[in-house]
This record gives structure tokens, sequence and C-alpha cells, in this order.
């Protein structure tokens, strides 16, 4: 079961691989969504002996929350902001994974040295901290509002990683808690996000930093 | 020990010969060849015997210079030195000989011989010196003499600028380096070795950041190198040979030395070192990659093999503070074997390119081409060299790195363990890098079809200097073969260079593998000839018919059409841009129908450019703020001391 | 008795190499809905091209003729140290893996010295790709091979497929994983397959391995051929002793069943050739640092154990 886990831990590492290079909308919230749903198969393995019926629930309930709630509004709000192009990152593909491998490396190195309780999965500090990185470096080297959305939501999964790495059987306080906030976040930005694609005709928020309308005013047009 | 004196004494007394018979330049050549070959053959005799009895031998003469004795001490780690020195200069003089023919009336050969000899001489002191004072007469004596050959071509404005940069860094390299052993020697009635005192903490550290960062600017690892790639072009073939192969040696030499003075190590001089070596290496090998004239190419591989050597000896260091002996003395033995492999092939190649420059004028790649037709001796030779400096079997580039690489694989716990990672990577890593800079520039300068008319026109090397080569490859191949006997040899060095008990022991657990490797290459070498064999009976009888390329039915094709080598690098640096920072003109189309447009790029000397040139300025234009100072005014100059001699006295009382 | 065993594992190497690209062959061709080349169709081309006159370049020299020579020679020495079926071949030594980098590498050299020597464009072309490659694919083959020793704990190739079973996968099952991956992408790259390179373009422009061999014929070719197929065997070899469910101890058994699964090895490159399309030639290196990553990802999970 141990050895499981951990192909489950690497396999996320890999999706924060691919999230950081990928270049392509559709395939960035499909890898959002089965990083949540394989972190959300997580705490059912890393758990000693048979699982609580909560804690099978509760995954139940993530797992289709992020597997196909999130990535559906995800969906809407791009198709109906009509953002269909790419959303190639800012730095190089060979910036982002060394970006990404020293990112673990940095994070086993301070996974070592936190004071925390002895876990089944020696993984787990490690990826979700690196998962949180992968989310931050979404945030800020992608210029799509939707990616920057995607990038809340891989930080999310880092968070709720590193959960499991506190409290093994009961995630579910802290957990409960903070898909709430993330699931009305995502609606409201999902409204907002069609909102200033009505508004401006785009969502590049590289454009959106030239919020004054004097300036525009100077060119004749 | 005395016949190492008697060769300083042949060296100095055959330069001084060269000197006064300048006005005839043939005497003067014998004078000053004959004198380094013989040096070379003394000299040797008690090199080898040290190495294989593995006792010391010392020499104290008196002298009159107040904390300086004239104490020699040639130990394993000094005779393991002079070896390449002694080969290396001696058949760098034959090959001299030749090379400086198309020089006799327009330059000063008996000056020249002069200095080399007195560069030979004085690094045979730096190596054998016993006293401070001592090794740093003869630090100076190796700067000014390697100076006044730098400025072979003085003419010419880039010999100038190299000569003039290679002086600033040898200053400044050595201000630290009388800094560090004033440090060391503080508490000592004379500046000898034997009698330095181990220092605390601090001044550990700070006498070991000193030596680091002096000895570094002789050896020319990054970020200390800028002198290099001017240096080594400007002189002439056999001297950059010398320079490259033995003097930048010094340096690591001096390290090896204040590394046992310094003990116990502290682990993160072993880090830096290890780092520094790491980035060298694999830098220079990318900027080798970039560079557009033959030996500026061989500069920049030099600063990747010092590089090598240096990550070995921080992985040694880091190794052995973590109690690792056997990967510390495996790693430290391959430092040094690649000392010695590195002088001889580096020494083949810029043979090489010395050879390529007399016979076809220019060193530019682009400008050459189709050489292994006009030069045919020597073409077999310098593409023998470029694989043995890409480390491949089964050529003696391979057996130190082989041995650095068993001693990455060590084995032991953390700390060790993650800096042989770092070191094994940056080998591989600089290896793919050099292997694509060799075939750049041996591919471009003697393959192909010439691009120029000077290349086309080019002439064969005269016999000396293909002598010379021939005997360097020659000494390339069998110690590629040999690696099992040369471990006796190094392991008695580290043993005496570094104390390390079970030094031999451990080096000696690499003779199985070594063995393996000579095996394997006496199997590569022949089953090459099988294949020959195959294809000779293959085609029994039937003579191969001639044509020309094939060219896609291009109708006129013309040697400017093949790959050169901007071209063959181009995938490698424009990924690598960020780092190399080539400038370039492109040629900007407006017409319809093409006209004549010209293209240039150049990889810039991105540290000197970047760093040090803006720190220069930045110095500079602090300087002049002082200027004022200085306004020529006879009355204030007065002034002047009259002030200094009442603030004296204000002092004392 | 123990010197018989290894001139076998040699000698059934050096027969049996030629048939990888055969099934490859015949995999695309099944993709494809055509009949394809016969299984033995690079056997015939040999023999063929052994018995050609060769047409040489007035451009070129010794090196054109000695680069397929010198690189058939490194090739066959690296069979020698490469192990057969978990079993240690004639040159099993600690540190060996490092000795079958620098030999690839030798052969590496041979062949581009040779490419350059004929003075032309396509060649030149080929050669500063390949040499690109290089120098992304070794230090990602050299780290996933540090790994593996870090894995198994042995420096020998021998030694560490010796000790690599099935239940090592159940042990280390992410990072063997990984590793294989990672050997995949650089067998894919090193023997210019699809999608690092398309075998059988016809368009210089495109060509990469094909254009640095353009000009050789007759013997000559047929060197770079079987070499190739040699060090396809190589690196389908190192996968195939990756994924060896177990060594029963008995030799004839573990020889079939590698057998077998070098063929399944050569079907995978075959079935990877069919559905993917090549890279455009700026994203190859980008392919090659993802091998790079999954072995570091490899090296860092085996030294955080």
């Amino acid at each position: 079961m141990n050895t499981f886990a951990e192909l489950i831990i690497v396999f996320i590492i890999l999706m924060d691989l691919a999230l950081a290079v990928t270049g392509s909308l559709s395939s960035c919230i499909k890898l959002v969504a089965l990083q949540g749903v394989v972190a959300g198969i997580l705490p059912l393995l890393a758990m000693h002996g048979s699982p609580h019926f909560r804690a099978v629930a509760f995954a139940a309930v993530i797992i289709t929350l992020k597997g196909a709630v999130f990535p559906w509004l995800m969906m809407r709000a791009r198709d109906r902001s009509g953002a269909r192009k790419d959303v190639e990152p800012l730095i190089s593909y060979p910036a982002s994974i060394l970006l990404c491998l020293g990112a673990f490396i940095a994070s086993s190195w301070l996974g070592s040295r936190l004071p925390l309780p002895e876990t089944n999965v020696a993984w787990i500090v490690p990826a979700s901290l690196a998962t949180i990185f992968t989310g931050f470096l979404l945030i800020t080297t992608r210029t799509k509002a939707i990616t920057q959305v995607l990038g809340y939501l891989v930080i999310e999964n880092g968070i709720y990683i590193f959960g499991l790495a506190l409290f093994v059987e009961q995630p579910m306080m802290v957990e409960l808690a903070i898909l709430l906030d993330v699931f009305v976040a995502v609606f409201v930005m999902g409204i907002a996000i069609f909102h200033i694609s009505r508004e401006f005709d785009h969502i590049d928020t590289a454009e959106l930093s030239e919020l004054s309308d004097w300036r525009r005013g100077e060119d004749g047009r | 020990m005395l016949l190492v004196l008697l060769s300083i004494i042949v060296l100095l007394a055959s330069s001084a010969l060269a000197f006064s018979l300048r006005g005839t330049p043939a005497r003067a050549q014998d004078a000053g060849a004959y004198g380094a070959a013989a040096a070379s053959l003394c000299g040797l005799l008690p090199a080898g015997r040290v190495l294989l009895t593995g006792t010391p031998e010392t020499l104290a003469l008196p002298w009159a210079v107040p904390l300086g004795s004239l104490s020699f001490t040639l130990d394993p780690l000094a005779a393991f030195f002079l070896t390449p020195l002694f080969v290396l200069t001696g058949l760098a003089a034959v090959y001299g000989v030749d090379y400086l023919k198309t020089y006799e009336g327009k330059k000063p050969l008996g000056l020249a011989w002069a200095a080399f000899n007195v560069l030979t001489a004085a690094m045979v002191v730096v190596f054998t010196a016993a006293n401070a004072v001592l090794f740093m007469l003869g630090w100076e004596l190796m700067a000014a003499a390697a100076f006044l050959l730098v400025l072979f071509e003085h003419e010419r404005e880039q010999s100038r600028r190299a000569a003039y940069l290679y002086l600033a860094a040898g200053g400044a390299g050595a201000l630290l380096l009388l800094a560090a052993f004033s440090l060391l020697g503080r508490s000592a009635a004379s500046l000898d070795f034997a009698l330095f005192s181990v220092p605390a903490g601090g001044t550990a550290t700070a006498v070991f950041l000193l030596f680091l960062a002096g000895f570094g600017l002789k050896a020319g690892f990054i970020p200390l190198h800028v002198w290099v790639p001017e240096a080594d072009p400007a002189a002439p073939g056999y001297v950059a040979a010398v320079m490259s192969g033995v003097m930048m040696k010094t340096g690591i030499y001096g390290l090896i030395r204040v590394l046992a003075f310094l003990s116990p190590w502290q682990e993160w001089w072993g880090w830096t070192m290890l780092l520094a070596g790491a980035a060298s290496c694999v830098l220079g090998a990318l900027f080798a990659l970039a560079q557009h004239e033959l030996r500026r190419v061989l500069a920049y591989s030099s600063i990747e093999n010092i590089g090598i050597i240096l990550m070995a000896l921080g992985l040694g260091t880091v190794a052995a503070v973590n109690g690792a002996t056997a990967m510390s003395a495996l790693a430290f033995s391959g430092a040094l074997l690649h000392v010695l492999n590195h002088a001889l092939f580096k020494g083949l190649l810029f043979m090489g390119a010395g050879a390529v420059l007399s016979g076809a004028g220019t060193s530019e790649l682009d400008a050459l081409g189709g050489l292994a037709k006009r030069l045919p001796r020597t073409a077999p030779l310098f593409l023998l060299g470029s694989a043995a400096a890409c480390a491949l079997p089964p050529f003696n580039g391979f057996t130190g790195e082989f041995l650095i690489y068993l001693a990455a694989f060590g084995g032991a716990a953390a700390p060790a363990a993650l800096a042989g990672v770092v070191a094994a990577l940056a080998l591989a890593a600089s290896g793919a890098l050099a292997a694509a800079a060799f075939t750049r520039a041996a591919g471009t300068a003697f393959l192909g079809e010439p691009r120029t008319a000077r290349a086309a026109g080019a002439h064969e090397a005269g016999p000396l200097m293909i002598f010379s080569m021939r005997s360097l490859a020659l000494l390339c191949l069998l110690l590629g073969l040999a690696g099992p006997l040369l471990l006796l040899p190094v392991g008695t060095a580290v043993a005496a260079a570094f104390g390390l008990a079970p030094a031999l022991a451990a080096v000696e657990g690499a003779a199985a593998p070594l063995a393996y490797v000579s095996a394997a290459g006496l199997l590569l070498v022949s089953l090459a000839a099988l294949a020959f064999a195959g294809r000779a009976r293959a085609l029994k009888g039937r003579t191969p018919a001639e044509a020309g390329t094939w060219d896609c039915g291009y109708a006129a094709p013309t040697a400017r059409m093949q790959y050169g080598a901007a071209s063959f690098s181009q995938p490698l640096t424009d990924f690598f841009q960020p780092i190399l920072r080539k400038i370039g003109q492109y040629p900007v189309i407006t017409e319809y129908f093409p006209g004549k447009a010209s293209f240039s790029t150049e990889a810039q000397a991105v540290f000197y450019n970047s760093f040090y040139m803006p720190a220069a300025a930045r110095l500079r234009d602090l300087a002049y703020r002082f200027s004022w100072i200085q306004h020529g005014r006879l009355q204030i100059y007065i002034m002047y001391i009259v002030v200094t001699l009442l603030l004296l006295l204000l002092w004392k009382l | 008795m123990e010197i018989i065993k290894p001139v076998v594992q040699l000698l059934a190497a050096l027969l049996l190499a030629p048939l990888l690209p055969g099934v490859i062959n015949r995999v695309k061709a099944f993709f494809a809905g055509r009949r394809g080349q016969p299984l033995l169709q690079l056997y015939y081309d040999l023999a063929k091209l052994i018995r050609k006159t060769p047409v040489y370049s007035r451009t070129t020299t010794w090196v054109f003729v000695a680069g397929p020579a010198i690189g058939l020679a490194a090739l066959v020495a690296a069979l020698l140290v490469m192990p057969f079926a978990g079993r240690p071949s004639a040159l099993s030594f600690d540190g060996d893996f490092v000795y079958l980098i620098c030999l690839l590498g030798l052969a590496r050299f041979c062949t581009v010295l040779a490419a350059l020597d004929t003075g032309a464009a396509f060649e030149g072309m080929g050669a500063s790709r390949e040499m690109q490659f290089a120098v992304f694919s070794e230090p990602a083959f050299f780290l996933g091979l540090a790994a593996l020793a870090a894995v198994t704990g042995q420096r020998s190739l021998g030694g560490m497929f010796g000790v690599l079973t099935g239940d090592s996968w159940r042990v280390a099952a992410p990072v063997l994983a990984l590793l294989t991956a990672s050997f995949f992408i650089t067998l894919l790259a090193e023997n210019s397959r699809v999608p690092a390179d398309d075998p059988n373009t016809h368009l210089e422009l495109t060509m990469i391995h094909e254009a640095m061999v353009l000009d050789h014929s007759g013997p000559d070719l047929a060197f770079i051929l079987y070499g190739a197929a040699l060090k396809l065997w190589l690196f389908g070899s190192l996968i195939a002793s990756m994924v060896l469910p177990s060594h029963s101890g008995a030799w004839p058994r573990d020889a079939a069943m590698f057998l077998l699964v070098m063929l399944g090895v050569a079907a995978a490159v075959g079935v990877t050739e069919s559905v993917m399309a090549r890279l455009r030639l700026t994203k190859v290196p980008y392919m090659l640092i993802t091998a790079f990553a999954f072995s570091a990802l490899a090296l860092i999970f085996q030294m955080g154990r």
C-alpha cells in the first residue's frame, strides 16, 4: 500500500511539472482536475487499517467537486469569455522544469526541517510544498485570468495534501472550511471573468494593466 | 635533488647564452633548444625516481635574504608535477625550433628562447621550493617570463591587450599570495613551509580564501579566468602549450599545498571548490563551443579541464571531512591524474593549432577547412588530441575522469553522496559540451573544403614539430592503455600531499576497474583493426569510384555552403543565449531579389564585459575623485610633506 | 565453462540485433494497414551493401573511411559491457556504465567527423543537430544510470541488473517507473526514432541521423546500418533488463524471456512511432529535458529514502 501511495505522490509531482510547461488551456483544466481527484484519493491510502465511512464519503465529495464541478465551471467560464487561445508561459520550458525541480528539492530539504508528526508516506510534505509552488508559478507566469484561477486551485490541492501530513485521519474540519472558500471563490471568479471579458473583449491580464482611459485618447483613438 | 638543481642551472645558463647570441638567431635557437632539452632529460630522472620510491629529497643552502632560505624539497607531489613540466617543455623546445624558423630576422629569437628557458626554470623552482620567499621568487619570475612571451607579437593590439590583462591578473594574484603567506608565517622565524603553524578558525578561513583567489588567478577557473582566452592565443604555439599545460597547473599545485598546510579542513571549503569547479567545467565547455578562433577554443577548454581538477579537489575535501577516506583518496588521485593527462593532450592540441597557424597563416575557424589534405601528418594527431580532450576511450583523457567518477559513486553518507552527484553531473554535462566543441573545431578546421585561399594554400608543419606532436600523441595513447600502472605514482603523490593513511590502499582498489578499462581499450583497438580488415577484404579487387559530394542536384556548390563553425554551434548557442550573450549583425533584406548582405556573430567574453569592465570603470571613477591631489604645484607638495611630518610627530607624542 | 556463456551472449546479440529494426518496421506497417518489409530485411540490405563498390567524394579523406569502422568497433565494445538477461557480460567492472556512455560518445564523435569530412551542407546540418541532442541526452542518460546505481546499490551494470527483479519493483516502483520512462525517451532520441527524428524521411533538410550518413555507400554504409542496429539493441536491452520480471537462475529460460521482452520493447518503439508525430526540431531538447527531469526526480526520490 505504501508503494502505491508513493506512486500517487510521484504522479502528483509529474502533474506539477506538466502544469508548469503546458501551453494549452483545456489540458491545463484537465490536469488540475486530475490532480484534485488523485489528491482526494490519497488520504484513503495513507490511513492505517480500513477507512471510516466518513472518510470515504468525504473523499467522494472532494472527488466530485474537484473532478467534475470545478472543471465544468472553468470550462463554462472559458467558453463564455471566448478565450480559446493558448496560454504560453512567460518563461521558457527548461526554466519552468528546472524551477519546479528546484522547488521540489527545496521542499524536500524544508520538509526534513519542519517539526511535523511522522506520516505513513514520507514524501507528503515535499510534494505538497512543490504543488503550492507550482500554483504560484502558474499565477505569476501566465497572462490569462482563467489560468490564474487554475493556479489558485492548484495551491488548494497543495494545501490539502499538506493537511494530510498534519491530520492524517481528520483533515475534515480544515478541509471543509477551505473547500467552501474555494467553491465560492471559483463560482464568483467564473462570473467575474465573464463580466471582464464582456467589458474588455478579452481576459488578457497583460493588457488589463492599462487602466486609464485618457492615455488611449493621446493616440487619437 | 641535485639533478633538479642542475637542470635549473642548465636552463638559466642556456637562457643567458641564447640572449647573448641574439645577434645570430640560428645559434640562439640552438642554444636555447638544446639547453631546454638537456634540462628536461636531466630533470626527469630524479622525478621518476622519487615517484617510484616514494622517499622525498631535500636540499638546503644558505641565503642571505631575510625570512628566506634556499630550501628545496622534491617530494612525490612535486615529482608528479615535474614530470609533465619536463616532458612538455622538452618537446615544446624541439617544436619551437621549427616553429620559430619563419620568424628568423623578424623577431628577437634570442630573447624568446631566453624567456622560455627562464619560464621553465622558474616553474621548477615553484614546484620544488620549500620556502615562501623562494616560492614567490619563482612565481614572479614565471609571470614575468610568460609576459615577455605573450608579447611576442607585440605589434598587434590584441597581443598587447592580452599581455596587459595577464600582467594585471598575475599581479593581483601575487599580492593575495603574499598576504596569505604572511598570515601563515606570522609566528615563524622564517617562511619555511615546514615552519608554518596551523591557524585557528577565522584566520584559517581568511588564509584559505586568499590562497584560493591568488592561486585561482593563475589556475584560471571561473570567475578568475578572464586572462586565459586572451593570453593563450597571443603567445606562440609552443609557449601556449606550456602555459596551458603546466603554468596553469602551478595554481593547482599551490592549492594542494595549501590544503596540506591548513588541515583540518572545513566542509564549506570543499563545497566552494566543488561548485567553482563545476561552474568552470560546464561554462568553460559552453564558451569553447561559441568561439570562432581555434586557439580560443583550446583556451576555454583548458578552463574547463582546470574546473574538472578543482571540482575533484573539492569532492575529495568534502569526502575527507565527512570521513569517507576511500572516496577522498580516489577523488584526489583523479585530480592529479587529470593534471598529467591534460598537460599532454592540451600540449598536443596547442602544438597542432600552432602548426595550423604557421601553415595557413590564420587560425580563424571560418577561414580554414580542408587542412587534412594539406597538413596530412598534423591532422590525425590533432584529431587524436581532440578525442583525448573529449575523454573518449582508449585515450588518456578518460582515465582521470574515470577515477573522479569512481570517487563520485564511492557511496558514503549524505553530504558526500550529494557532492558526488553534483560532480558527476557536471562532468557528464561538460563532456557532452566539450565533444560538441571539439568536433566543431576539428571538423571546421581540418575537414571539408577550404573556405579561403589561405587555407587552400596551407603547407605542412616542419619535421621537428611533427616529431613533438607524434611523441605527445603516443604518450596519450600509452597512458590511456596503461591506467593501472599509473596508480602507484599517483597514489604515492596523494599520500605524500595529504597524508591520508589509507590513501594507497583505497587507490589500489581502483586498480581492477582501470585494468578492465585498459583491456577494453586494447580490445577497442583490435576491433577497429578487425573492422578495417573486414572492409579491405570486402573490397578486394574492386576500386572505389570517385564523384563529387551529393549536393541534392545543385549545379554550383561552393565551399562557403558548408556548415562552418558558427552554424554548427548555432542550435546550442541559441539555446544558451542568456548565458553566452552573443552579439550579432544580421542582414536586413528589403529588396525582392537578393543583393549583397553580411552576417556576423560573436560570442562576448561575458565575465569580462559584464563584471570586470564595469567594476574597473567604477574603481577608476572612484580614483578620479581623488585626482585633485595631483595637481603638479611644487609648493603644495612641500606642504604635503610638512603636514605628514607634523601628523607623525603628533601621533607619537 | 564460464567463458562460453559470455561468448554465446555476444554472438546472440551480434546476430539478433538487425532483427529489431525489422520488428519496428513491421509494427509500423501494421498500424498503417500495409504488409510491410520482411522481418529480415536489414540482413538482406547488409549482405547487399557489403558486396557493393563504394563511391567516395573527392572532398573526403581517410576520416570518411575510418569513421564507420571505429564507430562500429566502439559499439561492439559497448555490447561487451552491456549485461544480457541480467547476467554480466565479458567486460563487467565498477563504473562500467560510465565507460558505456563514453563508448557511445566515441561512436558519435566518429560519425560526426566522417559527416563533416564531406564538406556538404546536409551532413553538417545533421552533425550539428546530432551534437545538439547529445548535449541534452547524455546528462539525462547518465543521471538515469546514476539513479539506478543508487537504487540497486551497485556500481556496475552487471551488478545492477543482477539485483533488479520484480521484487525491486514492488519496493521502489515509482523510481523504477520514472527511470524506465526516462530511458525510453533517451532510446527514441539516441536511435533517431519519431518523435526525435524520422528514420524514413527523404527530405535532406529534415534529416538528422540520415543526413550524417548520406554520402556513405557500400561496406561503410553496411557498418553504419549495423552499428545503428547494435545501438538499438543496447538501449533496448537496457529497458528489457529493467522490466524483466524475475531471474529463474536457469540461463536458457532467462535468455528466452529476455529475448521475448526485447522484441516487446521493439514493438513498443514501433507503436510509439506510429501514434506520435515528429516533434518540431526546437522542441526535441524539451523532450530530452523531460527525460532529464524524470531521471532527476528518480534520483531525488532515491536519495531521500
